[in-house]
């Protein structure tokens, strides 16, 4: 029995966007891998395809869909072989502030083109002194009359080039309380005083735009506050149910298709004497822990999209599933690429850009650590 | 129990004054992309005596022993694991001619690796058979007292560098058991009939070549016969031991240097107003980081003293290449984890040990080719009911 029940649509929806990876995305990952960044127009196309921000209502011109289609494009990107084109980012973990914090003005103006693909959303959050530590943050929203500045700077923001819209997390320098003083606010690119840093360069996500964001006394309009002032900390809280759960998508659609690919290699190479990997003891033993491994996490997952569907508090239950399926990609990678032997340690093993790419995921959107701190809060130990 | 001697103090001493000086992070970056050897720094390192620290010294060797190319190899990945990885297999195979070779060979090709004018390459794998090297179909045959050699290697380190190779080569087709009949050869690079090309990109390393090389009926005088004919494969495995016990020095070194910028970090790094070392978590972190490196120090040191008192096997050999990758391996996956977010960057430092680790981990034997070793060594021949 399947946990979620994917309907005719979802499987239509699914065979739509399988030809449109293969044709669109597929080919040009390796230049994108190269160049460091994908080229804008792939987002545009993506966007009339209908794959972006799925979740956004009809009447801001998406398709109201419910969140197995994030869970499809989650999955489905994961055979593109590329991290720069990061649907699931920009759908289901950026722009649902907007869609569940912002104004009727705000929906109205930037849902539509978030859906089109017109606009690339980015969250700034992280700060070169504040990543676990979110409180320690600096960058300061000074509120005055109908407009506010903007002061600071992020690093590690995933989109930072290709942003348009970034949703900044600042404080305002007047309240001591890091909870109570923090904010949210839309930032347009082209506000004054805003700049794009470099593109960092990683150890994978190489077309992953991933940059640092500088804001030079930048004046944005007050109706650009997302949500209530000082509710900015608590607004993060209450997103990182999802955000948390596409990492864990990402994790185990990732270490899915590695162990399928990899039971793949092992039965059709041979040692010098012919005998395919596949029927060495130690291999078979490795494939099916690995195997189990992979069964455990997406059952896992699956129940936890069930239950974030239905609109169940699991917190606890996705920051587990952040840090376990995670781990448990990173060692079903890592493992592959030592039983493929010689042939796990060359680029052109999709395998090895996979291990490179996966390694971020115990670390970005609250390291492990960090998951294992929060859940033993909410565990009262 | 490793009571280091004076002059092992020394050679400690002046390896990391060199590195300090000599290795550039941002040059380490730049030639894992380019792909380019560091030749100024190896040269540097010869003139110091740091290639071949275990040649004898009539050949411009060091005239010492394992423990010190051990220390050497450890010192060096430690300053950095690409570098170090790197100007330690600048001579990789020689020892094939230093153990088995003759006078002459040994005159001809030796000085040039330890004075740092060339690099050497061995070619003993083959296409699509992985480790093994059991059944070779790169063949040499002997003709009008020279040899010619037809087939393909794969992964042959340095290969685009190197100003010879060790080659392995089936000399007698009908041999039983077939490794009886393959035999070392010494192939000039710029003999005619070879075709040499890179083996592609690779997840780390870059900056050491390797090479696919085709041997296109590349003749040689049969002075370049390593040793006895039909000899081959048992060099292979004495040689293979000694470049294992290598590469678990390296491993150590590459944990070392990413256990020393983990902990520059933890106590530097401040969250929830302190030191993240303050972190219970983190601290035990680091307490199985130096459990880890203890272990391969151990095991390493043990391996290295062995060999230089002549008892050294293989399977000692792959003991301590497993365990010290495997303690490599978990060290810089902890090391990235405790530096966050800079971790996965390329300009901190740990991020390349991470990738270097890895290919230390896979390169010279996974862990299922030595189980097989140390399995074969502690438990015999068995024998199933007919």
């Amino acid at each position: 029995m399947n946990i979620l029940n994917y309907t005719d649509e979802h499987q239509a929806f699914r065979k739509r966007l399988r030809e449109f990876i293969a044709t669109q995305v597929v080919p040009n990952a390796k230049q994108w891998e190269t160049d460091h960044f994908v080229p804008r127009e792939v987002w545009r196309k993506m966007g009339e395809g209908g794959f972006l921000c799925t979740g956004v209502s009809k009447e801001y011109g998406g398709m109201g869909g419910d969140f197995v289609y994030s869970s499809i494009v989650c999955e489905e990107m994961a055979s593109s072989m590329q991290t720069g084109l990061a649907p699931t980012l920009h759908s289901d973990v950026v722009v649902p502030y907007i869609t569940e914090y912002g104004s009727e003005a705000q929906k109205k103006k930037y849902l539509p083109r978030c859906v089109s693909g017109e606009i690339i959303t980015a969250i700034a959050m992280t700060e070169p002194d504040a990543g676990s530590d979110l409180t320690s943050m600096r960058t300061t929203a000074v509120e005055q009359g109908d407009h506010v500045i903007i002061s600071g700077s992020k690093t590690f923001i995933s989109c930072g080039i290709h942003c348009d819209l970034a949703v900044v997390a600042a404080r305002n320098p007047e309240i001591d309380d890091p909870y109570m003083g923090m904010s949210l606010y839309l930032l347009e690119a082209d506000t004054p005083g805003f700049e794009k840093g470099k593109k960092l360069d990683k150890m994978g996500w190489n077309s992953q735009d991933t940059a640092e964001l500088f804001f030079n006394n930048c004046k944005i309009p007050i109706e650009n506050r997302l949500g209530d002032k000082g509710m900015g900390f608590l607004m993060l809280m209450g997103k990182l149910q999802q955000e948390r759960l596409c990492c864990s998508m990402g994790a185990v659609y990732g270490a899915e298709m590695c162990v399928n690919g990899l039971m793949d290699y092992c039965k059709r190479t041979t040692d010098a004497s012919d005998k395919p990997l596949s029927k060495f003891q130690a291999i078979q033993f490795a494939l099916v822990e690995m195997a189990t491994e992979v069964k455990l996490g997406r059952t896992f997952l699956d129940k936890l999209i069930a239950d974030h569907m239905e609109g169940l508090d699991v917190k606890v239950e996705t920051s587990m599933a952040k840090y376990w399926t995670t781990e448990m990609a990173n060692r079903v990678l890592g493992k592959s690429l030592e039983i493929m032997g010689e042939f796990g340690t060359y680029e052109n093993n999709p395998l090895v850009q996979g291990w490179r790419d996966m390694r971020v995921t115990s670390i970005f959107a609250g390291t492990n650590e960090i998951m294992k701190y929060i859940i033993s809060k909410l565990m009262r130990l | 129990m490793f009571e280091l001697n004076k002059s092992q103090k020394q050679i400690q001493k002046a390896v990391r004054s060199f590195a300090k000086g000599e290795f550039e992070k941002e040059l380490v970056l730049e030639l894992d992309r380019t792909g380019e050897y560091p030749f100024e720094i190896h040269a540097k390192a010869a003139e110091l005596g740091f290639i071949g620290i275990h040649y004898p010294e009539s050949y411009s060797g060091g005239g010492l022993g394992f423990v010190e190319q051990v220390l050497l190899a450890e010192e060096l990945c430690a300053a950095d694991s690409s570098f170090g990885i790197t100007l330690t297999m600048a001579g990789y195979g020689a020892e094939c001619i230093l153990r088995f070779g003759s006078d002459e060979q040994k005159e001809a090709y030796i000085p040039g690796i330890s004075e740092g004018r060339t690099l050497s390459g061995a070619a003993f794998t083959e296409p699509g058979n992985g480790y093994d090297i059991t059944k070779l179909s790169c063949v040499a045959v002997q003709k009008n007292g020279n040899y010619k050699i037809s087939g393909k290697k794969a992964g042959v380190v340095n290969g685009l560098n190197a100003g010879f190779y060790i080659v392995l080569c089936q000399t007698d087709l009908f041999a039983q058991p077939f490794t009886s009949g393959s035999s070392l050869f010494i192939v000039e690079a710029d003999s005619e009939g070879l075709i040499v090309e890179t083996s592609g990109e690779r997840l780390s390393l870059n900056m050491m070549s390797m090479a696919n090389i085709h041997f296109d009926n590349v003749e040689v005088p049969a002075s370049n016969l390593i040793g006895e004919l039909g000899k081959g494969y048992d060099y292979v495995q004495k040689f293979l031991a000694e470049s294992r016990l290598l590469a678990a020095a390296q491993a150590l070194g590459v944990a070392r240097g990413a256990y020393e910028r983990a902990m520059f970090h933890i106590k530097n790094r401040e969250q929830f107003n302190r030191p993240i070392g303050m972190f219970q978590a983190v601290r035990h972190k680091i307490a199985d980081m130096a459990t880890n490196i203890a272990l391969a120090r151990l095991v390493t040191y043990d391996a290295a003293e062995t060999f230089d008192k002549g008892v050294g096997d293989a399977a000692k050999a792959s003991i301590a290449k497993m365990a010290s990758c495997k303690a490599a391996m978990a060290v810089t996956d902890e090391a990235v984890q405790l530096l966050g977010g800079y971790g996965y960057m390329r300009e901190y430092e740990v991020e390349h040990f991470y990738r270097d680790a890895k290919m230390l981990e896979i390169r010279d034997g996974n862990q299922y080719l030595h189980k097989d070793i140390i399995a074969d060594a502690e438990i015999g021949k068995l024998k199933a009911k007919k």
